[in-house]
């Protein structure tokens, strides 16, 4: 079997998804012809034709909102946005709108959407393409916010989010597109929202983090082995709900947890996490909760978003303080 | 100065409907839709519209219900919009509705309910494919396209009947790009929605004259290559005929249209407005000339298809209905304090499960001790 990258995960998936379910329609903009601007789409209106694939008139909230009467009506809209840093103008629809049609008419009508869009930085783009801001979308009751970092995870959890009765915002990690290939069978089989992934067992240190930055943590996991320190590394991967016992569970082995992500630190998912290890196990913590995320500054322009994006070394750095925690040796 | 030479490339007309003025005369044949029966059915939706508005804002006052938005003076537009639609199409309402709603079925109980700060009344028993009330401003236009989209798609694709999608929004809407994107994707894909504005002159306190320079809302359909239409708003024949003749081509598959139906609001803007802060008396009271209750009345009485004795019995009946939907109101048990985590989502994440205990808890501590 060929093996395939994360991008091609993703159109194999939406493949599946448009020849199984007849409810299933893809729109956005360049996605036709085109294929997207990273080619996710790449032939999915040539197969399944112009009816069921679409470019829209270019309106990002005009994206978000179609959606939203496409889904109350049973269809399966999944709708691209071309950058994360383009969803704002739809934030309307998502927030108010798709996030709670299903409460605010008691179930008569819900919003099975999935809100795709690449997320994250390293890919050297103009300003407005680089940006991680799931945490805007993960506050928000009623979405589910699923990030995939890996193409089995690419197909298996974009499946599980066309299937799921309710609004998925589904975040591309766009540096990893093509950084890896595996084999991933076109089974058809979804993988479990709501549910961790552990990547790498580990019984020092739990890290854990999401979308691109798991490659520099799990890369920053074996340079750590080699001084041996074994890291648990843990993909939440629904990022809202999340299923903080998977990460309590780990705790319970190692007390000590980092958490690794490329959006700003302050009102991060970092500090959600942070403070659900603090309700929940604050007996089993043998040091403070770390955080190796971007600063608090906005997404800088190409030249200098390396030293922005959390890496091996800052990971790596961020272990060592935890597990050398209290600094100087045992109280 | 050499004055460059200028073709024409496209030129436009818009066009105005009406059949009564304002006082109550034809102002042309009127349409074979417009029988006496439809006529007193109308003028008595449209009354007990007007009934449950006052009502409504009657029982605000007194606190038994929350902040309410009148449709006082709009009641052709409401009623006229409802009653152009089949039971299957879809209905995207904005939130000064009570005629349309009214119309799709929508039970007075429920009406009072949504006000009444409980979401079961979206739920509604009867249109159960109509959309909920839609309080940020425009966006139910482009819910309006997606529906719409759905249903041509249906049609297409998995051999559905052809049914419409009919939405509504105020002159205020028309400022914002929601408007705009849904107009214009509508006419790109030629989707089957029918727009209605419902031109009341006021976006709370800001005036029609504030929100365009254009002459007409209606003329905004020519940018999205889309009929457009203007109404008198306050003729219920001209609403009722043009939304009819709109939704009819749009079932045909001769694509979307806008209507800009001219009335006045003759109310507040809700009832925690006070438009006496910016809407000159002298045009209320102009206005109130112009309200179209009155209108019809004089017709269908000129035609001898009513009388005082109807009236009457109509406003007997219609107090008999009110006061029978506000005791289905007012007995409601109220939901559950859990309530609010029931259709959060399909099913309840594991994640919530702690928070919904707490509340939980919470409802029972307030029960025990409330006895």
């Amino acid at each position: 079997m060929a093996e395939i990258t994360l991008l091609e995960a993703v159109n194999q998936a939406l493949a599946h998804e448009l020849e199984a379910d007849a409810r299933v329609v893809l729109f956005g903009q360049d996605i036709g012809a085109n294929g997207g601007v990273f080619r996710a789409t790449d032939g999915l209106q040539q197969r399944f034709g112009t009816e069921r694939v679409m470019d829209t008139p270019l309106a990002e909230n005009m994206i978000a909102g179609i959606a939203v009467g496409m889904a109350v009506q049973g269809l399966r809209p999944v709708a691209e946005f071309q950058f994360m840093g383009f969803i704002y103008p739809g934030l309307d629809h998502i927030l108010s709108h798709a996030a709670r049609y299903r409460n605010r008419t008691r179930g008569r009508l819900s919003c099975p959407i999935v809100y795709r869009a690449p997320y994250g930085g390293g890919i050297h783009a103009p300003e407005h393409h680089s940006e991680s801001t799931e945490a805007i979308f993960a506050h928000i009751p009623g979405l589910r916010v699923v990030v995939p970092s890996s193409p089995a995870r690419a197909y298996g959890l974009l499946l599980a989010a066309i299937r799921d009765p309710d609004p998925v915002v589904f975040l591309e990690p766009k540096r990893i597109y093509r950084a890896v290939r595996q084999e991933v069978p076109d089974s058809g089989e979804a993988l479990p929202l709501d549910r961790c992934f552990r990547l790498r067992e580990g019984d020092d240190i739990t890290l854990v983090a999401w979308g691109a930055a798991l490659k520099e943590t799990l890369q920053a996991a074996d340079i750590l082995a080699e001084s041996g320190i074994e890291a648990e590394v843990i993909d939440p991967a629904t990022l809202k709900p999340l299923d903080i016992h998977t990460i309590i569970d780990s705790l319970e082995k190692t007390g000590r947890c980092v958490v690794v992500h490329e959006a700003a630190r302050f009102a991060g998912l970092g500090a959600e996490i942070a403070t659900q290890i603090n309700e929940y196990a604050f007996d089993l913590l043998k040091a403070p909760v770390q955080r190796v995320t971007g600063y608090d500054t906005v997404m800088p322009y190409y030249r200098l978003e390396d030293s922005y994006l959390p890496d091996c070394e800052r990971i790596t750095a961020a272990v060592r303080n935890t597990l050398d925690y209290p600094p100087g040796g045992a109280r | 100065m050499h004055k460059p030479r200028l073709h024409p490339v496209a030129s436009f007309d818009i066009h105005f409907l009406q059949y009564l003025d304002e006082q109550g005369q034809a102002t042309q044949a009127l349409p074979d839709s417009a029988t006496p029966d439809l006529l007193q059915a109308l003028y008595r939706q449209m009354n007990l519209a007007r009934l449950v508005d006052k009502r409504a804002v009657q029982l605000q006052r007194t606190g038994r219900l929350g902040t309410y938005p009148s449709s006082l003076g709009q009641e052709a537009v409401g009623v006229g919009v409802g009653s152009a639609m089949q039971a299957d199409d879809v209905y995207c309402p904005y939130y000064r509705e009570t005629g349309t709603l009214l119309e799709r079925g929508v039970e007075i109980e429920e009406i009072l309910a949504i006000w009444g700060g409980d979401e079961r009344g979206q739920d509604y028993q009867h249109a159960a494919e109509d959309l909920p009330l839609c309080v940020p401003i425009a966006t139910q236009l482009l819910h309006a396209a997606g529906v719409a989209f759905a249903l041509q798609y249906k049609h297409r694709q998995l051999d559905e009947p052809t049914r419409v999608a009919v939405t509504c929004a105020g002159d205020g809407a028309t400022s914002k790009g929601d408007f705009y994107e849904a107009l214009n994707l509508a006419g790109v894909w030629k989707l089957p929605v029918v727009f209605i504005i419902n031109n009341n002159q006021w976006a709370i306190s800001v005036a029609r004259s504030a929100q365009t320079a254009s002459a007409t809302i209606a003329q905004k359909a020519i940018a999205a290559g889309i009929q457009g239409l203007q109404v008198d708003g306050n003729d219920i024949i001209a609403v009722r005929t043009a939304v009819s003749d709109a939704i009819q081509r749009a079932r045909g598959g001769e694509g979307p249209a806008l209507i800009e139906a001219v009335t006045y609001r003759l109310c507040d803007h809700t009832t925690a407005d006070d438009a006496s802060r910016y809407c000159p008396p002298e045009a209320l009271e102009q206005a109130w000339a112009r309200e179209p209750l009155l209108r019809l009345g004089v017709y269908l009485r000129e035609q001898g298809l009513w009388d005082d004795g109807a009236e009457s019995d109509m406003q007997r009946e219609q107090a008999e209905i009110m006061e029978g939907a506000l005791r289905a109101y007012e007995s409601r048990p109220p939901a559950a304090v859990t309530a609010m985590f029931d259709h959060l989502y399909a099913s309840l994440p594991e994640a919530l499960r702690e928070q919904y205990q707490e509340v939980r808890e919470l409802g029972r501590r307030v029960e025990r001790e409330s006895g």
